[in-house]
């Protein structure tokens, strides 16, 4: 490596200052080449954490990440920032355990203020069945170490007390799932935080090359393609490259790509819309979600409301938002809060989210030699970016699946071993 | 929002509706393979194009009818002709 970028500190930015040093570029903009190692399609945060894994943890540094757009423009930038780890399942549990750890220690890791703010998470029961899903998830969580517990209405009036816990709703709260490690996260900060490690440690991150077509031999589909074969480069809009090695780590556009490799995957593509409002004093203390209310909210460290619902009830690949989605969300969050009915909105946005039949992700290997997957993410992908990136990376440096990601691979299909993950945010509780 | 074109109903909000998913031709239980009926459960076309796709009109004629869409600009082929056989779930 030729010149390592400063270190972010606050003594290098007063002496930068004092100097007039203009800080230099945030990652370096490399000539594409003809051939790489690893070839990671997707610029987001699986992406990205992926590369900088490899490098990192495995010294695999001849990777290149293809973005058709910029980096951090899909998913990683239209989530709503939410991290917890309180899921359903043991596997999810213990995976999502694993990525908060990340999280934590991130801002120091890759030298980048994430602001992380673990302000604890509580998930609202308006029912005795969601009231017993609570239970169940909180005995789940306490299994695998995780700090979880129910609640009742006057714990959650001490944590928010902006919200309605009366029996005056037409849902009343009548209890909830209260997750302490939980809390929200700038997530542009982690994608360049990402990017920046990665371009430290000699990864190319290629911005606008979009991937064609994926060049794969001796497989049993259509021109070589599917199981079977093998994988030997990508065509992009700039030129082919040569790479043994290609991960799809490109959210809604997965089965396009997927597709390119022959490999069939079980995923539709569906938008999720978030809206924020303007940025008031700090009152919501922590982050809220009610399943049967479809949505979740969070104030950002600006003070605006962060809100979001579940999926778009079909599939498609437009991201205009919907005026039902505003009102009807706007709604249920006043049902909620009925004090913040004065806010106005700022704006309004869609994200294309890749859902899976059983809410899990499909991760690792596929029927094709040297094509990884690690898409399915649907409406949970961005609290999972940085451990499908360490966990991918030990799949591609040796060769086989890591325990932690095991059950999802794309064979649990075939083996009829789904991973029903009702803990996730696009299911109604 | 959505406005679907029910062969029936006329335009409908696609909340009046339910969205089935991809239409796909049923293999046969008594034949298939349990690779070809896994594919037919859990494999996607998800194309970002021209996509044929169940709804059921659960608020109107309570019919499942099939219709043909443009999956990244939302337009229905225009005229909607229901591709199969009304009132019986293809």
């Amino acid at each position: 490596m030729k010149q390592r970028p400063p270190r972010y500190s606050a003594a290098r930015l007063v002496s930068r200052a004092a100097r007039k040093r203009v800080w230099p570029r945030v990652w370096r903009e490399a000539p594409l080449r003809n051939s790489y190692d690893v070839v990671v399609i997707g610029g987001g945060v699986h992406g990205l954490a992926t590369a900088y894994y490899l490098a990192a943890n495995h010294g695999i540094t001849n990777v290149a990440v293809l973005e058709k757009s910029y980096l951090g423009s899909g998913g990683s930038g239209r989530n709503t920032a939410i991290l917890r780890s309180n899921y359903l399942t043991p596997e999810g549990v213990i995976f999502y355990d694993r990525s908060l750890d990340l999280y934590r220690t991130m801002a120091i890791d890759l030298n980048m203020n994430v602001m992380f703010s673990r302000r604890g998470h509580i998930t609202l029961a308006h029912s005795d069945a969601s009231l017993r899903t609570m239970h169940w998830r909180a005995e789940v969580n306490k299994l695998q170490g995780v700090d979880s517990s129910v609640i009742g209405p006057a714990d959650i009036k001490k944590l928010a007390p902006v919200l309605d816990t009366s029996s005056h709703p037409r849902y009343p709260i009548l209890g909830a799932l209260y997750h302490p490690p939980g809390g929200i996260i700038r997530h542009d900060a982690v994608v360049w935080g990402y990017a920046r490690g990665a371009d430290t440690l000699g990864v190319e991150m290629h911005q606008k090359t979009e991937v064609v077509d994926i060049k794969v031999t001796g497989g049993d589909g259509p021109g070589g393609k599917g199981p079977g074969g093998r994988v030997t480069g990508v065509r992009t809009n700039r030129g082919d490259i040569s790479a043994p090695v290609v991960v799809n780590c490109t959210a809604g556009w997965a089965s396009l790509i997927s597709d390119m490799a022959g490999v069939k995957l079980p995923i539709s593509t569906r938008p999720l819309q978030a809206a924020v409002t303007e940025p008031v004093k700090v009152f919501l203390p922590v982050v809220v979600v009610s399943g049967t209310l479809h949505v979740y909210v969070s104030q950002t460290a600006r003070g605006e409301l962060v809100f979001g619902a579940s999926v778009d009830p079909y599939n498609t690949y437009n991201i205009r938002g919907s005026l039902e989605f505003t009102e009807g969300t706007a709604g249920h969050l006043l049902e909620l809060m009925p004090g913040i009915s004065r806010m106005r909105l700022l704006r309004q946005w869609a994200g294309l989210c890749d859902m899976t039949p059983d809410y899990s992700p499909v991760m690792g290997f596929t029927p094709v030699e040297g094509f990884l997957c690690d898409v399915g993410w649907g409406t949970y992908g961005f609290k999972a970016g940085p451990v499908s990136g360490e966990q991918m990376a030990e799949a591609i440096a040796t060769q086989r699946t890591p325990d932690l990601i095991g059950p999802f691979s794309l064979s649990r299909f075939e083996r009829d071993a789904l991973v029903g993950e009702k803990g996730a945010a696009a299911v109604g509780h | 929002m959505l406005i679907v074109p029910c062969p029936n109903c006329g335009p409908r909000n696609a909340a009046d509706l339910r969205y089935v998913g991809e239409s796909r031709p049923r293999p046969d239980p008594n034949s298939a393979s349990a690779k070809e009926w896994r594919a037919y459960l859990y494999e996607r076309a998800n194309p970002a194009g021209m996509l044929r796709e169940t709804w059921y009109c659960r608020s109107g004629c309570r019919r499942y009818f099939v219709l043909e869409r443009d999956t990244v600009s939302n337009e229905f082929t225009n005229p909607p002709t229901p591709v199969a056989k009304l009132g019986k779930r293809p």
